[in-house]
């Protein structure tokens, strides 16, 4: 009956913890502190980290350099909205565009090869969901991220729009294929 | 001064400086505020106005 | 001279206006989740790919609805009722500047009406996080920021109540551990309101084109810092109903006031550095800036969540032994009362919000794990288990204790009351754990159709995907009949309910003051707890079988943990 009652000590700060209390205390600072500093063990010994790499940019400064890889790089087009297939060269910038409600263009990589990926947004904010591995970056108009990734499996990426972005959310769909 | 005493008067003298924390509304609400308003909106602002224009 | 109504069954007292106030906050919140249960059936029934109900346009506007009424109207008209309670009535205290609470009510009320007409009309379907630049209708974001006031005035009628409970020395001793978490709730909602105030009002500025543009990325670091800290308040408020249900139902006092207080300074510490879980694959913000906000400082947070999870229990446990149930680690948890709701509800919600929803939480927050899971279906999964278990559901099983005390009424269908907290916990349950399953294959949360169709290009889940979802959505259905078994029995009661006082009449449940005659008691000063010897200083173990429980959530945990480390470890490399 005392949850919400005032305690039974004035001072109740001076009365001893249970045992259990401070064993329990002992075990969940321990994790904690194994939980916090996984993050940074990560950064030095683990593969998977963001470059954290970014700039503010503009659909005006972006555009352009999507379409300079394009005009280089294409080497088919798919489907009948002439979807441009880039085959950049390996340990390049690759730009790839989100806009309502397209990822633009479809990308052609080689398994094993380092790329520099930007990722900017022409309009509102869009989710990059690389399907089936499940990679997942959040594209925000205004800001230009950088990531250095290496395909190490082949065969052919989804890319999914994970964040809302309208009424044609759900048809926002890209690929990326990587070739042996 | 003298030796500890049970009268009320001298216990709420020595009431330990968690305890008058924990009983001080109004400085948690300012400590409650202030270390988010720090930490993660100050420097999470600072961190986007430091973004590099894209060269 | 303040005069209270005291109630036979309880004990408490209530005063005239905290009465009513709690009353019509109840019964906003009610609606709200009525509102927000209805939309979820429908949410639920697109999601299912069998039924695939809506067309995209009314998806979007139910999800937007959905959200907003199920997380932010329905729990925050509740924590007011709940802030009122643990200040006014608890410490016997007359409630502070009524009129003010009035007048926040009054904002709130039409704030949420008016969000909801933005978002019905058709032109505001920007989900609960209305990111620029998507625009809503002005009113959209005009609503909510009433809301907020109302809501911030309500937190400093309860801070005002703590200072004449003070003043005029309404009880002994220290405030209860109950209105001590009530208090941190209130100070998470200041910087939850404030966080709000400062994105909402330019955004409602440039939505009526006074404003050129919001950075985006702005808007989304400050919007969480309200949108993450409101659940978070869920936190601190539901943990002391826990603490509340377990002196109700148990007797139970805490097993250490120091601790269990620590541990809420903790969450007024660290715990609204957590907004940053939903930044943590943005764009231009550095990994010191995540790793230091996502891990609330080191975890701290978590840690006093942990700490919750053995005292809550434990406090039940240790009164469990007292009354004799001391065989053995468990008698105390099988002899406990499972077929009263207000129990029920609370344990449910315990072991749900602390297995599922706390261990996913810390495991997506973590900075690189996020990766794999951001935006995924898996998010929504674990809000469901933090906010629709540990929130929604003990905040259930507290109406059920409220309608015979607060409201004056007996609860009508108890058969059907006595099966509500399993049945919308396990509904919920279900819809979680295949949210999950669904979410680390990758399917997409806010996504009217997880088939693509209309694409130029195609991809396709894994068919477990789409079983996966379908059984979610057999789990979402069960929770809504849970949810509606809720309102039956509650609405029913403050209609149909035996009175259980001659002027607690139909308009007397939904907020009437009772007359004036009802209020004549004068309540003595609160005393302190009487002194029990046995505990804090005991040097043995006084509740085992909680440890033991404890011990089983460290080990899921851990196990947990690092099963999402070696997941990420087989991705893509990336630096």
């Amino acid at each position: 009956m005392s949850t919400y009652l005032p305690p039974a000590q004035r001072i109740w700060w001076n009365v001893p913890m249970g045992r259990e209390e401070i064993v329990w205390i002992g075990i969940a600072l321990i994790w904690c502190l194994i939980m916090f500093f996984m993050m940074p063990y990560w950064h030095v010994y683990g593969k998977q980290n963001l470059s954290n790499e970014a700039y503010q940019t503009t659909p005006a400064k972006y555009g352009p350099k999507v379409q300079a890889m394009i005009d280089k790089y294409t080497v088919r087009t798919e489907t009948d909205q002439q979807i441009p297939v880039v085959h950049p060269p390996a340990g390049s910038d690759i730009y790839m565009l989100a806009r309502l409600w397209q990822w633009w263009p479809i990308m052609e990589l080689e398994k094993g090869k380092s790329y520099r990926l930007h990722l900017s947004s022409m309009d509102w904010n869009h989710g990059f969901s690389l399907q089936p591995i499940n990679i997942n970056m959040q594209v925000v108009p205004g800001y230009e991220m950088v990531l250095n990734i290496t395909p190490d499996v082949a065969g052919t990426y989804g890319v999914v729009c994970n964040e809302y972005c309208g009424i044609g959310h759900s048809t926002m769909l890209g690929r990326i294929y990587v070739k042996e | 001064m003298a030796d500890p005493g049970n009268n009320p008067k001298d216990e709420e003298e020595r009431i330990p400086a968690m305890q008058s924390l924990l009983e001080n509304p109004f400085l948690l609400l300012f400590i409650g505020v202030a270390m988010p308003t720090v930490f993660y909106i100050i420097w999470g602002i600072m961190e986007i106005v430091t973004v590099p224009i894209t060269p | 001279m303040a005069n209270f109504r005291l109630c036979p069954d309880s004990g408490l007292f209530f005063d005239r206006n905290a009465e009513s106030l709690m009353k019509v906050n109840a019964v906003a919140a009610a609606v709200s989740l009525l509102v927000a249960g209805l939309l979820a059936l429908g949410v639920a029934l697109t999601r299912w790919p069998a039924v695939h109900l809506l067309p995209a346009e009314q998806f979007y506007m139910f999800l937007t609805a959905h959200g907003l009424n199920a997380l932010i109207f329905w729990i925050i008209f509740f924590e007011i009722a709940i802030l009122y309670f643990a200040s006014s009535t608890l410490l016997r205290c007359r409630l502070a500047a009524p009129r003010w609470a009035w007048l926040g009510f009054a904002l709130m009320l039409i704030g949420a009406i008016t969000t909801n007409v933005a978002i019905f009309q058709g032109n505001s379907s920007v989900m609960m996080t209305s990111y620029v630049p998507m625009q809503a209708a002005p009113h959209f974001y005009l609503g909510l920021i009433l809301f907020a006031v109302g809501a911030l005035i309500g937190c400093f009628v309860f801070f005002g109540t703590l200072v004449v409970a003070k003043n005029e020395r309404t009880y002994e001793g220290s405030i209860p551990l109950v209105t001590f978490g009530a208090m941190t709730a209130a100070i998470i909602a200041v910087f939850t309101i404030a966080s709000g105030a400062i994105i909402l009002i330019p955004t409602f500025l440039w939505s009526i084109g006074y404003i050129g543009y919001i950075d985006p990325e702005m808007y989304r670091v400050i919007w969480w810092g309200m949108g993450h800290s409101s659940q978070q308040i869920n936190v601190a408020a539901h943990v002391s109903v826990w603490y509340l249900v377990a002196g109700l139902v148990f007797g139970a006092r805490p097993m250490s006031e120091k601790v269990s207080r620590f541990a809420f300074l903790l969450y007024i510490f660290f715990l609204q550095l957590a907004s940053a879980h939903h930044i943590l694959v943005d764009p231009g913000i550095s990994s010191e800036w995540k790793i230091f906000n996502t891990s609330y400082a080191m975890y701290l947070a978590v840690l006093a969540s942990m700490v919750h999870g053995l005292t809550v229990p434990g406090s039940m446990e240790v009164a469990q032994r007292l009354k004799g149930y001391n065989h053995g680690l468990f008698e105390w948890l099988r002899k406990a009362p499972w077929s009263n709701p207000v129990f029920s509800s609370t344990f449910i919600s315990i072991i749900i919000f602390g297995f599922i929803g706390g261990i996913t939480g810390v495991v997506m927050g973590t900075e690189q794990i996020n990766l794999i899971i951001h935006n995924t279906i898996y998010v929504p999964a674990h809000f469901h288990a933090t906010v629709a278990v540990g929130t929604t559901l003990t905040f259930m099983g507290l109406t059920y204790y409220l309608i015979p005390v607060l409201f004056r009424r007996q609860m009508i269908l108890p058969g059907l009351a006595r099966w509500q907290p399993y049945l919308f916990g396990a509904g919920m349950t279900a819809l979680i754990l295949f949210m999950m399953g669904a979410g680390t294959m990758g399917v997409a949360r806010r996504s009217a159709d997880m088939t693509f169709a209309g694409a130029a290009l195609t991809y396709e889940y894994p068919g477990m995907a789409f079983t996966m979802m379908g059984l979610a959505g057999i789990g979402a259905v069960l929770a809504v009949i849970g949810g509606g078994a809720y309102l039956l029995v509650t609405v029913g009661s403050l209609v149909f309910g035996k009175k259980l006082d001659p002027s607690a009449g139909f308009l007397q449940s939904f907020g009437v003051p009772l007359s004036r005659g009802a209020y004549t008691a004068q309540p003595e000063i609160l005393p302190m707890a009487a002194p029990v010897e046995e505990y804090g200083s005991a040097g043995h173990f006084e509740a085992p079988g909680t440890f033991a429980l404890a011990l089983v959530l460290l080990i899921s945990f851990v196990v947990y943990y690092f099963i999402n480390w070696k997941y990420l470890a087989s991705v893509w490399p990336l630096s």
